[in-house]
């Protein structure tokens, strides 16, 4: 019996298995948001006049604007003063010498599997490690200069490739976008930067891996990524924090430039805590993300697993203005206990014979609130625009809700938008056939879940693929029995 | 081998078992009838651990194990398998990707590695013949799509798969043609070996005609009244049962 007891111990303590904290001294500004304080920041990164002066008008229209409450969410009151808006763990150690990490922060990428000395890296994927407001390390840097590829953080990026950021910073997501758009424009700290020149293949995957550490501060990402003509690149991004039982912003901007031809897969697996199992804690994840089809037969593709955060507000959405563009969207979103997700997309139609594809798989359980949310917008320039949108919704148990959004506004006859919508349970029935076969309850949601999501998980890469399922089934159990 | 002792068990309070005594040896295929609401469903759902059933009285002991002790999925690691009456479906899931963790599931409790993926695919092709099942549907989801006749020659091939020692089937000659039947009671003679058991829940002779058991049992009210050999599904055939719950005073 006792045996058994430590077994079931071992299960819920597995349910987030990233939440411990690294002990390291981190340079933390105090808490509260002004002016000075975002002169603080700028002067911190060493940043030119023009990007405090971006800055600066972002933080004064912000000042003029409230919070939304379109989303179907129940929000907890920030107090964007009692935030601290930068903290970097970097900082103690720098006197050793330029390149020099602190060992501690090595350790806290290790454990996460993301290992920051290249030749224990996994295969083939270079990695920008950001903690709290900056970025730790950035992998494969000289191997992929080689071919021109530009990747490293922000900050780098703002002294090294001026010109580059001043161009396409704020071109696809104005500050003027939404509340936490504006407040991201106005305190941003660090995110990756990439820009793939003409004609070249990206030979590697690039990623980005956000961690949270500091107690009391929020992390305000910015990554800005330019594929330019008959470029490739595929990009995945990673998230985790600690358990901590206070709500902690991540307030994100990314942005995405796709010229003529090029391609561009995007790929996220968000895990950042989700609170407890009474709804305690949990990131705060309040995030604006959006592709620019440019060039004429551009793609791009955004897949997403959301299994963590105790909200999420996301909308990976899509210009389309170049004729023959294609945009996709894949999203999972999985929430359990009192996690809330209102994510979905924007597909928007302005180029000629453009196309694009939602397919939105939310998976409900505990006491959770999933909704989709999307919106198809055909310009009246955009003939024979294709659209297809499929949002399916799983439920597991009977107190959590599951909702879809969806909005058209369509100014083309030309145009042809397809909808569909399925709202599915798993059943006692099903569990105990799997039971009788001898597969326990656990394996067997896993199994009927990752059935489900298979189309969506299907777009990432292998490795990132392998990690979603283990992670859909982690985040679902306990919910059933 | 199955030992079932004054067994009472209810479903939401009602009590639908009311003192079931009975014993299946190795080797042997008992046949249990009785009229609709008797009780055999409810039987073999207690036997493999179904939730919605509870056991106010009495034991079941499987190879000397008291059965009601263990997990749904440990009765099936043990060797019991249960065909269903109406197979549910279960849609995204590939019946490759069941059957394998089915069988994994079952080697790890017996403390053994998984099944190679070559081996395992190699597995599956040989048992499908054994029930005639297309390669297609062995390609699609659980029991998706599937007519009434598939989902029950499905469920001979996961037996044929699992290789159970004790095997319930629960009407799975409801819903068949004739050509249907014939295929699953000759894929489940192919399976039947002198270590291997059997309990039929079934209203007709046809499918005892091919299967031929031992024993046959009639269930009215809860409980076992009346058992014999085989001559007594041909006397239910021909007469009904209304002189054995007269014989029972019920």
């Amino acid at each position: 019996m006792s045996q058994k007891n430590s077994f079931v111990r071992e299960v819920a303590d597995k349910k987030y298995e990233y939440g411990f904290s690294t002990e390291v001294e981190t340079e933390i500004i105090e808490k509260g948001l002004s002016e000075e304080v975002i002169r603080l920041i700028s002067h911190k990164k060493g940043e030119p006049e023009w990007l405090l002066d971006f800055r600066l008008e972002a933080y004064r229209y912000w000042l003029t604007m409230e919070e939304p409450s379109w989303g179907h969410l129940k929000m907890p009151k920030i107090d964007y003063q009692n935030i601290s808006y930068y903290a970097d763990p970097t900082r103690t150690k720098t006197e050793k010498g330029k390149g020099e990490i602190d060992p501690e922060l090595m350790k806290t990428f290790d454990k996460l599997g993301i290992p920051l000395e290249e030749r224990l890296a996994l295969s083939g994927t270079a990695v920008d490690a950001v903690m709290d407001s900056v970025s730790v390390k950035t992998t494969f840097r000289e191997k992929l200069q080689e071919k021109g590829i530009i990747f490293c953080s922000i900050s780098e990026a703002v002294r090294e490739y001026p010109e580059l950021v001043k161009e396409y910073l704020g071109s696809v997501v104005p500050y003027r976008d939404n509340f936490f758009a504006a407040l991201n424009s106005a305190v941003f700290s660090d995110g990756s930067f990439a820009y793939i020149p003409k004609g070249v293949r990206c030979p590697m995957e690039l990623s980005t891996y956000f961690r949270i550490n500091a107690r009391g501060t929020g992390q305000f990402e910015r990554t800005l990524l330019v594929c330019d003509d008959d470029a490739y690149v595929s990009y995945l991004e990673g998230c985790t924090a600690p358990m901590r039982d206070e709500n902690q912003l991540h307030a994100a901007i990314v942005e995405i430039v796709v010229k003529e031809n090029a391609e561009v897969k995007y790929s996220t697996v968000q895990n950042w805590y989700p609170g407890d199992s009474e709804g305690k804690g949990g990131v705060l994840n309040l995030v604006t993300k959006r592709g620019h089809l440019r060039g004429a037969n551009s793609k791009l593709s955004w897949t997403q697993v959301e299994t963590g955060s105790a909200i999420t507000w996301k909308y990976p959405s899509c210009i389309l203005s170049g004729d023959g563009s294609q945009a996709e969207f894949y999203s999972v979103a999985v929430t359990n206990h009192y996690q809330q997700a209102d994510t979905g997309t924007k597909m928007i139609h302005i180029g000629k014979n453009t196309k694009s594809t939602i397919i939105s798989k939310g998976i409900s359980a505990g006491k959770s609130q999933n909704s989709y949310r999307g919106l198809v917008k055909v310009a009246h320039t955009a003939d024979g625009a294709r659209n297809y949108s499929s949002c399916d919704s799983l439920l597991l148990g009977s107190a959590c809700g599951a909702h879809t959004f969806p909005y058209m506004d369509i100014h083309n006859e030309s145009a042809v938008v397809e909808h569909e919508a399925t709202t599915s349970k798993i059943s006692e029935d099903q569990l105990f056939y799997c039971n009788q076969r001898g597969i326990p309850t656990e394996d067997a949601i896993g199994l009927i879940v990752n059935g489900y999501a298979k189309d969506v998980l299907n777009k990432l890469p292998m490795e990132f693929a392998v990690e979603a399922q283990k992670l859909l089934g982690v985040s679902l159990e306990g919910t059933i029995g | 081998m199955l030992e079932i002792e004054n067994l009472h068990a209810s479903i939401n309070g009602k009590e639908i078992l009311k003192g079931v005594n009975l014993v299946i040896r190795e080797g042997e295929v008992h046949a249990l009838m009785g009229q609709n609401g008797a009780g055999k469903s409810t039987l073999s759902n207690v036997i493999v651990g179904h939730p919605a059933y509870e056991v106010t009285q009495g034991s079941i002991r499987f190879n000397g194990k008291d059965l009601l002790a263990l997990k749904p999925e440990e009765r099936a690691h043990e060797g019991i398998f249960l065909s269903f009456q109406q197979p549910v479906e279960i849609p995204g899931v590939s019946m490759v990707n069941f059957m394998r963790a089915a069988l994994n599931a079952k080697r790890k409790y017996q403390g053994l590695e998984p099944l190679a993926a070559g081996e395992f695919l190699k597995m599956m092709r040989e048992k499908r013949k054994i029930v005639e099942l297309d390669n297609k549907l062995a390609n699609r989801s659980v029991n998706e799509g599937f007519s009434g006749g598939e989902k029950k020659r499905n469920e001979i091939f996961q037996m044929a798969m699992l290789e159970p020692t004790l095997s319930i089937l629960d009407e799975t000659d409801s819903g068949l043609d004739v050509d249907a039947l014939r295929i699953v009671a000759e894929g489940f003679n192919k399976l039947r070996t002198p270590q291997t058991s059997a309990m039929v829940i079934t209203h007709y002779q046809r499918l005892l005609d091919y299967l031929k058991p031992d024993v046959i049992h009639v269930l009215l009210n809860g409980k076992i009244v009346k058992t014999g050999g085989p001559e007594l599904a041909m006397e239910i055939e021909k007469k009904g049962f209304d002189w054995i719950k007269e014989e029972a005073g019920l």
